[in-house]
């Protein structure tokens, strides 16, 4: 499709390292395919920067499509972009239209710390994971696959809140860089379904208290996290946590597990 | 850290807290807004000044009266400490600022908040202390003839300086001799500024509710999908319409009669 091509302008967020300033600069994307997505964007402008022998342009990507969570970036005003369920890495150039000025920014929040340009680090969700989002498995024989009955509407809301990639657009969105829809989501998961039970209570006060001490910001159910994210993970996810934290808090002594640091 | 300490100091504790107080406030809006109507009895104030009287000296009424003072206190204490929190999560913010959905008064709540905390200040220092405090604050007297049911009213000027209220019946004539709050609201209200005031920081009220009340209830974990509906339409109709279009119309009839006594 040589006809109907695109020229661009990008304003993007370069930044050597945590430690230095950053500051916007703008760049020509030229002859760009609408059916390209944003990644390939980008990669055509890094092409003629790294030609140039400029320092490329440092975003994350892996699967590029749109499952594994790595990519980010917020673009004009939307983390993913303007299109609503959809990462960035399935955003199509198409969305934008020729001639105009694209902003590029990186996720901001404390929590998140720029590595490089619009890479940030993502490690505290890992830590928030560690804390408890797991189902702790002995080894042993293979248990029958139907051996425990899943109600339909229990295993379809937890499957929707397994659908989270952890990507931080809902950090990214939150006016308070609230993790909340993401923890609240991966509380849900296992939650909700028979292997999780066991530790549900003790997971629910973990995973808020590493969550706590990552900096991120606290909820005020403004609704943006559930409008950006990619995978659409609902709001009543937080009031599920909520729950079942001031269920283990509050109602339930034997299930208080109190944090050491 | 106690556990009691780390429930409370937690970010999820510390929403249970605005919550709990919040929903609180919004009860004691009903009560407010139920009493204040007595201002819409056209009988020179004798309806309302006995209802300010009762409000003041009956005791229960008057321990949850501190409850409410505290609950102010605590929840704007602890708006703050979670809006500077938030901030701090944030500390460089985006170039292009955030389009996504929200509504307005969802992510205008601390500035919501602050400019009913100013107007709880000057509503509370005109009308509940001077109550209180206001040695100058005159007494009316009101005569009923138990017989026609006509009520007369004129100034009462109290012996002694202790005086607080009374009620007596002499000759068939009920005779009820109290504080004189009403007059002081027709003169608060007959100031142009003062009733705009009032009417912005009752807009103030809707759009804190519009949001507040549900998201009170999303803190505590009750959504559900046959009762958040209808969370949603107390607090958009009741808390976010009614309350403060009543509210709002007092000054507005107030100053109204007072422009008609003028002419």
């Amino acid at each position: 499709m040589s006809n109907g091509n695109m020229n661009l302008t990008l304003k993007v967020w370069r930044q050597k390292n945590a430690q230095t300033a950053g500051k916007f600069v703008s760049y020509k994307a030229e002859n760009i395919s609408p059916d390209m997505s944003f990644l390939e964007m980008l990669d055509v402008v890094n092409e003629s920067l790294t030609h140039k022998g400029d320092e490329p342009i440092n975003f994350d990507h892996d699967c590029r499509e749109g499952i594994c969570g790595m990519c980010s970036l917020y673009i004009n005003g939307h983390p993913h972009g303007p299109k609503r369920g959809v990462t960035t890495c399935q955003l199509h150039m198409r969305t934008f239209h020729d001639g105009e000025t694209i902003t590029i920014e990186p996720w901001r929040a404390e929590a998140f710390p720029i590595v490089k340009d619009l890479a940030v680090d993502r490690s505290a969700f890992d830590r928030i994971q560690q804390a408890g989002g797991y189902v702790s498995v002995n080894t042993g024989g293979v248990p029958d696959g139907n051996a425990i009955p899943i109600p339909k509407v229990i295993a379809d809301e937890a499957f929707n809140s397994a659908t989270c990639i952890g990507c931080g657009a809902c950090v990214a969105a939150c006016k308070n860089a609230s993790a909340m829809l993401f923890v609240s989501a991966k509380i849900t998961q296992l939650g909700l379904l028979p292997q999780g039970q066991p530790e549900r209570y003790r997971r629910v006060q973990s995973m808020v208290a590493q969550m706590d001490e990552e900096g991120f910001g606290n909820c005020t159910n403004t609704g943006a996290c559930e409008a950006e994210c990619p995978k659409e993970i609902k709001l009543t996810n937080i009031a599920r946590m909520n729950n079942d934290y001031f269920s283990a808090k509050l109602f339930r002594q034997e299930e208080i597990h109190e944090q050491n640091h | 850290m106690s556990e009691f300490k780390q429930t409370f100091n937690s970010s999820l504790g510390k929403k249970l807290i605005m919550a709990l107080t919040g929903l609180f406030l919004c009860t004691f809006l009903i009560v407010h807004v139920g009493g204040n109507l007595l201002l819409f009895n056209n009988d020179n104030g004798f309806s309302f000044n006995v209802y300010a009287n009762f409000l003041t000296h009956f005791p229960p009424i008057e321990v949850i009266a501190y409850l409410l003072y505290l609950s102010i206190l605590v929840h704007a204490l602890y708006g703050l400490i979670l809006t500077v929190k938030n901030r701090k999560a944030r500390p460089v913010g985006y170039a292009v600022a955030t389009k996504s959905d929200a509504s307005w008064s969802s992510k205008n709540m601390g500035l919501l908040g602050s400019i009913l905390f100013l107007f709880i200040v000057i509503h509370m220092g005109d009308f509940w202390y001077r109550y209180h405090n206001d040695k100058n604050m005159g007494f009316k007297e009101y005569r009923t003839d138990l017989a026609t049911g006509v009520t007369t009213v004129a100034d009462y000027t109290p012996a002694n300086a202790e005086f607080s209220h009374s009620v007596a019946t002499e000759n068939n004539v009920e005779i009820v001799r109290v504080k004189d709050l009403h007059t002081r609201v027709a003169t608060s209200f007959s100031n142009i500024i003062y009733v705009l005031f009032y009417v912005i920081a009752m807009g103030a009220v809707a759009f804190h509710l519009l949001h507040g009340f549900q998201s009170a209830f999303r803190t505590l974990g009750w959504v559900h999908r046959k009762y958040t509906p209808i969370v949603y339409f107390i607090g958009t109709w009741l808390f976010a319409v009614i309350i403060p279009l009543a509210f709002a119309a007092m000054p507005v009839y107030y100053y109204y009669l007072s422009t008609q006594g003028a002419h």
